[in-house]
């Protein structure tokens, strides 16, 4: 058996592990990260890259489909044909070059890539199942990168038609009819997409409303468009199995009526949880929170030289919050004087439109216990948003009433995810409504709209 | 426009001159009537001169420190109306060579007020600063994030600095850059980081309540010799009792320290020793014994070492000493106390508490003949019937005036207030 000694050990190379380990390298730390599968985890691999490249191709298509019948724009042409193989080898080859990137990235910081499967035997060594045999490692530190799942409903085990993310981003052939049981953004961005590619999409949701972690008044222009797609949204229902022909999926509502859905596949969207098995987790003596794993300020477990980072340690389960804490993980164990001391994890669904929040809302500012102004801008009065065709949606700044000082800001509209790194900004700057009014946005873009929502809350918004 | 003159107040007990302490305003400002012009000091007190009309300061006389007769012009105020000079001395207004007698001068002098009273905080007259804009600062609660861009929180932790501490200027109380290095560069200097040398030399007036204090320990030192005499007091069991009575005590009361059980000891022991409770005539050799105990107790201020006293100790139970010594250290601590209330002691204990060392040579309190200096209470192992016991021990370091007090005396004198303090019942059985 081989053996190896670090002092820096990555289990996993998703977005957390990676930039951990790429961190560490940079730093000087002997670095080795283990991985079964091909670098970038759920993020570049299954998640949010293909995800994004479906979408836009679903957008693409959207918009032939749209010249070929009657255009505002004056531009006409035939109806389109989507060759849904080559799409999805498309996205491949993106998912490719990303995770070979990331692979030439932890070679040039020096980090050894060992490609197997990680578990550990104790908080200082993992074993290694690898293709030739099994190697042992000791390290000083370890971090445990190891991410999250997809959750499956016992009513609907994985398998034949029934598939998570992972295999909708994968199809070959586009389904005539699509059930998606979960109306959370996963499920809400692919059924969109497989939509606007022609799907008969039903989504099924137990709860009372789309995106049940956001507030309505941001969640209905996304409402509309579903309807406008012809997407039936069946709200209070809960997905109870497959049909005996095993070909429906049947779905029954709050008062007990069952219905029948025609489903070629059956896309089980309802969470993702913490992946807490098969790497020895119940080896360690480790403080957990809820299903997670419990970290402190500077990501550490409870068991002094383990680290934590990304879903394995909670919400949000986004992949910048994994690479974030990947950064300080590192720095930390380098020694360096680092504190987790985020203002603000911004979160994006890519539905249509999307939508972007960064800080508090409204409702969550109250709760809070601030005095609170609001200031919102509709793109509808937006020159940029009027030249793109896209209208739908704000841009909503949350502020404290006493000192101005932004609170949170949100925003659903076309392309408002590029917006979000502004938030972020302006959330982490401390800023006051005064700074951002008092910035110069260029002209014409869906930018502006953030400025005039905090002239909004100052009392004085110039365009509306 | 006349000229209104203010002169050296007559404090009373027959005084003749006070020290200038503090002059609240300067020639050229506008004062309002109550506003405080000056503050004087005499052996007792401090008193706070209010002008008592309106006008602009056009003459100041004395420096801060000096030491100015009674009835001497201090200031003079040129007011609207006719002034309380005559008219052709406006242009001069310095008159004082009078040598005017303290009777003489009661109409133009302003009525005495003793610190004690509300008095009406002093308005300065200067131009003020503008506060600053209060909307831009608001309070940070506690454990309110700070708010920092991220290139503030790095460089703070880097240099080891937590922001909660960090004073913000920038808007809505944001810590900029500057405020961290304004908040490195404080902490450094008093850091223990090796000082530069340094070279210079301030020269401080001793003024006020500190002369005061520095002639008064003159004058006991060189008058009197001091012989001082240490004894160990066992006060396991008024430790006891102490501790007892105070988890036992009703709301209302005060708590009790172990101060009143001290003086509750003195009064005891004073009744068998009365020549301790006296005030030496020296001049006269004339030494004054009194009946009544009106025990002295040193008390540190901000200002400097005061003797607040307990007037008929022997007349008060234990909770009223402790009431009693309460008012007078939170009154001597404010600055509010009356003159009558620091005049007539007859002996004196001091006492440094927790930081009462081993052992302290007390100076006397002149006129006085004694004073009883408390040490702090350590446990200390001790041979209680051939077996070493864990005690609470405490010393008593006291200074008597050998001319009057033999050893002998003294000795059987802080005996008498041990055997009191070692049997708490005793202090009761009278």
């Amino acid at each position: 058996m081989e053996r190896l000694t670090c002092n820096t050990l990555v289990l996993g190379a998703g977005p957390g592990g990676y930039v951990a380990a790429i961190r560490a390298g940079q730093l000087g730390l002997d670095t080795i990260i283990v991985e079964a599968a091909t670098p970038g985890g759920t993020c570049l691999n299954i998640g949010c890259i293909p995800s994004k490249a479906l979408i836009h191709a679903a957008e693409e298509f959207e918009k032939a489909v749209a010249f070929s019948t009657e255009s505002p724009l004056g531009i006409s042409a035939s109806k389109p044909k989507l060759e849904l193989k080559k799409t999805i080898a498309w996205k491949d080859e993106i998912v490719t070059r990303l995770t070979t990137g990331v692979e030439a990235l932890l070679k040039k910081t020096k980090v050894r890539s060992v490609s197997g499967w990680g578990r550990l035997i104790d908080g200082k060594t993992c074993l290694v199942t690898a293709a030739d045999g099994e190697i042992t490692i000791s390290a000083a530190n370890i971090v445990i990168a190891t991410g999250s799942v997809p959750i499956e409903i016992p009513a609907l085990p994985f398998g034949g038609r029934v598939i998570s993310s992972t295999e909708a981003l994968s199809l070959t052939r586009l389904p005539r009819h699509l059930a998606v049981v979960g109306a959370g953004y996963i499920g809400l961005e692919l059924g969109t997409a497989f939509a606007k590619l022609g799907s008969k999409v039903t989504i099924v949701e137990a709860g009372d409303r789309i995106l049940p972690h956001y507030d309505r008044e941001l969640t209905r222009p996304v409402s509309g468009k579903l309807k406008q797609l012809g997407i039936e949204v069946l709200l209070n229902s809960t997905a109870r199995g497959l049909s005996d022909s095993g070909n429906e999926l049947v779905a029954v509502d709050g008062e007990g009526t069952a219905s029948v859905l025609k489903a070629d596949k059956i896309l089980v969207t309802v969470g993702r949880r913490p992946n807490t098995d098969g790497w020895g987790l119940d080896q360690l003596d480790l403080s957990r929170d809820g299903r997670f794993i419990a970290i402190d300020q500077h990501c550490h477990t409870s068991m002094t030289g383990v680290f934590g980072i990304g879903d394995i340690t909670g919400e949000p389960m986004l992949a910048h919050r994994a690479m974030a804490q990947g950064e300080l993980v590192a720095e930390r164990i380098a020694g360096l004087p680092v504190a987790w001391d985020k203002i603000s994890i911004p979160a994006v669904c890519f539905t249509d439109p999307e939508l972007v929040t960064a800080g508090l809302s409204p409702e969550a500012a109250k709760a809070a216990g601030h005095d609170i102004k609001i200031g919102k801008f509709p793109f509808q009065a937006n020159g940029r948003a009027m030249t793109t065709g896209h209208e739908a949606g704000f841009v909503r700044v949350v502020a404290r009433a006493d000192n101005h000082v932004v609170l949170g800001i949100q925003a659903v509209g076309s392309n408002v995810s590029e917006l979000s790194s502004q938030f972020g900004l302006a959330l982490e700057m401390g800023s006051r409504l005064e700074d951002i009014a008092a910035t110069i946005h260029a002209h014409p873009t869906r930018g502006e709209a953030v400025q005039e929502a905090a002239l909004g809350a100052l009392g004085h918004a110039l365009h509306i | 426009m006349g000229i209104h003159e203010i002169r050296m107040p007559d404090v009373g007990e027959g005084i003749t001159e006070a020290e200038i302490v503090e002059w609240n305003v300067a020639v050229g400002d506008l004062v309002r009537e109550d506003d405080i012009l000056a503050a004087v000091m005499t052996d007792k007190a401090t008193v706070e001169i209010p002008s008592p009309v309106e006008g602009k300061v056009s003459s100041i006389t004395g420096t801060v420190g000096e030491m100015t007769a009674v009835g001497a012009t201090i200031i003079t105020i040129e007011v609207a109306g006719t002034g309380n000079v005559a008219g052709d001395k406006a242009g001069s207004p310095e008159a004082p060579a009078k040598a005017p007698p303290p009777e003489p001068v009661t109409e133009t002098v302003p009525p005495v007020v003793p610190v004690k009273k509300e008095i009406p905080p002093a308005k300065p007259a200067r131009v003020s600063i503008p506060a600053p804009d209060v909307e831009t600062k608001p309070p940070r609660p506690l454990g309110a994030k700070p708010l920092a861009s991220p290139a503030v929180r790095k460089r703070a932790r880097d240099a080891g600095v937590q922001l909660q501490y960090v004073h913000g200027t920038g808007p809505a109380g944001r810590i900029v850059h500057d405020d961290l290095d304004r908040f490195i560069a404080g902490n450094r200097s008093a850091g223990a980081s090796a000082p530069d040398a340094d070279n210079s030399v301030e020269e401080i007036r001793i003024i006020g309540l500190r002369r005061k204090i520095a002639e008064r320990m003159q004058e006991s030192k060189r008058n009197i010799p001091h012989i001082t005499y240490v004894e160990e007091v066992d006060v396991t069991e008024l430790e006891s009792l102490r501790q007892h009575l105070n988890a036992d005590a009703e709301d209302e009361k005060p708590h009790l320290t172990l101060l009143p059980l001290i003086l509750r000891a003195m009064v005891i022991a004073l009744k068998d020793h009365p020549i301790f409770s006296a005030r030496f005539d020296d001049a006269n050799d004339i030494l004054h014994r009194y009946a009544a105990s009106h025990i002295g107790v040193a008390t540190q201020t901000d200002r400097g070492l005061m003797v607040p006293v307990v007037h008929h100790a022997e007349t008060r139970d234990l909770w009223d000493l402790a009431a009693e010594t309460k008012r007078l250290a939170e009154q001597a601590r404010d600055g509010s106390i009356s003159r009558e209330d620091v005049t007539g002691s007859t002996i004196t204990t001091s006492s440094l508490g927790a930081l009462g060392g081993i052992v302290s040579t007390p100076v006397i309190n002149r006129p006085e003949v004694a004073v009883i200096g408390v040490n702090k209470i350590v446990l200390r192992p001790v041979y209680r019937e051939g077996v070493l016991v864990p005690r609470k021990i405490m010393n008593l370091s006291s200074s008597f005036d050998h001319r009057i007090v033999d050893g002998w005396d003294a000795a059987r004198f802080v005996q008498s207030i041990r055997s009191g303090l070692e049997h708490p019942a005793t202090l009761f059985m009278t």
